[in-house]
């Protein structure tokens, strides 16, 4: 049976993870291929990894590590941040990324979802979108959730889908950091209209609200940051207690 | 060991090449004959369209030199496709090692995505290719087409119906998924392979 997946994402700055780590035996806690391989040792099942770096310099250091991820790690990785034009897609596709999200600049330029797709394939293609629930109803953010768009989550997501993505990574801005469970109703409403994954992102507090992402949004994969840089949740025994509650997953 | 792995207009070449370095073995990328022929091991990796990746081997005369390979062989994803007789993917004849056609998944809920991405169970693994293994092994696939059961089906893995997650005739093996992006359970495939 097809395992419904569990994401790790790292934030990375000049080659450095941002976040605090709970993993103290490592030898370098800020290094995200070190952070990478104990995740994929604990039993994550892809890793995403977020250039949230400005300078040129720092862009060179990120392709750097992209391509020691590459050659250390053994699971499939996704790179995003910061990817604009094809030019970037294929650098981190060469660097040995196996997919690339887009979020802003494919809001800005919905053809650069086709080229990708036309020249890599769907798989390597993940639209990643940032929404927040307001009067209209989930209306799309860009720059990582500071300038509304006129744009919807539904009708995005589904003009995205039509035009080749491989997945979307949906955030919800309202439950983002909140840690009350991942916006399941609108993951469901995603699930319905689709037909590519739909991942789950923003919300992750408890080992409950993945369960109910997989089980009442229907995600078919699940993505989180604090909860495991800070080690209150352990991948381990999260698919430990998915299995027990009846969800298939890989590693147990 | 000499480890050739076949270099063609195949993507997603070079994770192979990093798993086997990890695995402590430095391959050779190669498309000459020669060098293919006289290899201890060969990979045939890649993800991409088959009908592009046909045209390119039989221009490059490599589907010959493939097909009469005597050492060792195996194919990764598009790799175990063009290995088989037919592939629907570009309505193009394949090197005919297998005697399968390959088929593209028909979705028959919803809830049935084409691609089939992610990671996925072996069911009965039967090959020197999975010694140790006893079936209920994850491993990771990312396939729009696929080859149905038939009399070379090493492996299964259901998705819509039962397909061949790997086959196997004399010396050609052939993974539909990644052994290389499956973590332990792709390094000991590999390194089974290599001790073959």
């Amino acid at each position: 049976m097809l395992a419904k997946r569990i994401i790790p994402c790292l934030d990375v700055k000049d080659g450095q993870t941002v976040k605090g780590t709970n993993f103290l035996n490592l030898r370098q806690a800020g290094d995200p291929v070190e952070l990478g391989r104990s995740y994929s040792e604990e039993g994550a099942d892809e890793l995403v990894f977020l250039d949230i770096t400005a300078s040129h310099e720092g862009r060179k250091t990120f392709t750097n590590m992209v391509q020691r991820v590459a050659a250390e790690l053994s699971i499939p990785f996704t790179v995003g941040g910061g990817i604009s034009e094809l030019a970037d897609v294929e650098r981190m596709l060469a660097a040995g990324a196996d997919k690339v999200s887009i979020n802003s600049a494919a809001l800005r330029r919905p053809d650069l979802i086709n080229e990708i797709a036309r020249h890599f394939g769907s798989q390597v293609c993940v639209v990643a979108i940032d929404a927040r629930l307001d009067a209209r109803g989930w209306t799309c953010y860009l720059n990582g959730g500071r300038i509304p768009t006129q744009r919807g989550l539904f009708e995005w997501a589904r003009e995205a889908n039509d035009r080749g993505a491989g997945e979307i990574l949906f955030t919800s801005m309202n439950h983002d950091g909140v840690k009350t469970g991942f916006a399941n109703e609108a993951l469901a409403e995603l699930a319905r209209t689709l037909s590519i994954p739909v991942i789950a992102s923003g919300g992750a507090g408890a080992r409950e609200h993945f369960r109910d992402a997989f089980r009442d949004g229907h995600a078919d994969a699940a993505l989180a940051a604090s909860v495991f840089h800070f080690g209150e949740i352990k991948i381990k025994a999260l698919k430990q207690y998915l299995h027990d509650e009846g969800i298939a997953v890989r590693n147990i | 060991m000499k480890v050739a792995v076949v270099k063609y207009n195949a993507g997603n070449i070079y994770s192979v090449i990093h798993a086997l370095q990890r695995m402590g073995v430095e391959p050779v990328l190669t498309d000459n004959a020669e060098a293919l022929r006289k290899a201890d091991r060969v990979l045939f990796p890649g993800q991409g369209e088959a009908s592009t990746a046909m045209h390119y081997l039989r221009e490059r005369g490599l589907d010959e030199v493939i097909r009469r390979l005597t050492q060792p062989v195996l194919g990764i994803c598009i790799g175990q496709q063009l290995m088989c007789r037919h592939s629907e993917e570009g309505d193009v004849d394949c090197l005919g090692i297998f005697d399968a056609q390959v088929k593209r998944f028909c979705p028959e809920r919803h809830e049935d995505k084409v691609p089939h991405m992610g990671w996925n169970q072996l069911e009965t693994p039967t090959s020197l290719l999975f010694d140790g293994f006893h079936g209920g092994e994850y491993v990771y696939f990312v396939h729009s087409y696929y080859v149905p059961l038939c009399s070379e089906t090493i492996a299964s893995t259901q998705y819509i119906i039962p397909f061949s997650a790997a086959l196997h005739k004399d010396n050609f093996y052939a993974t539909q998924f990644h052994p290389e992006k499956s973590g332990g359970v792709g390094e000991l495939i590999l390194r089974n392979f290599l001790r073959l």
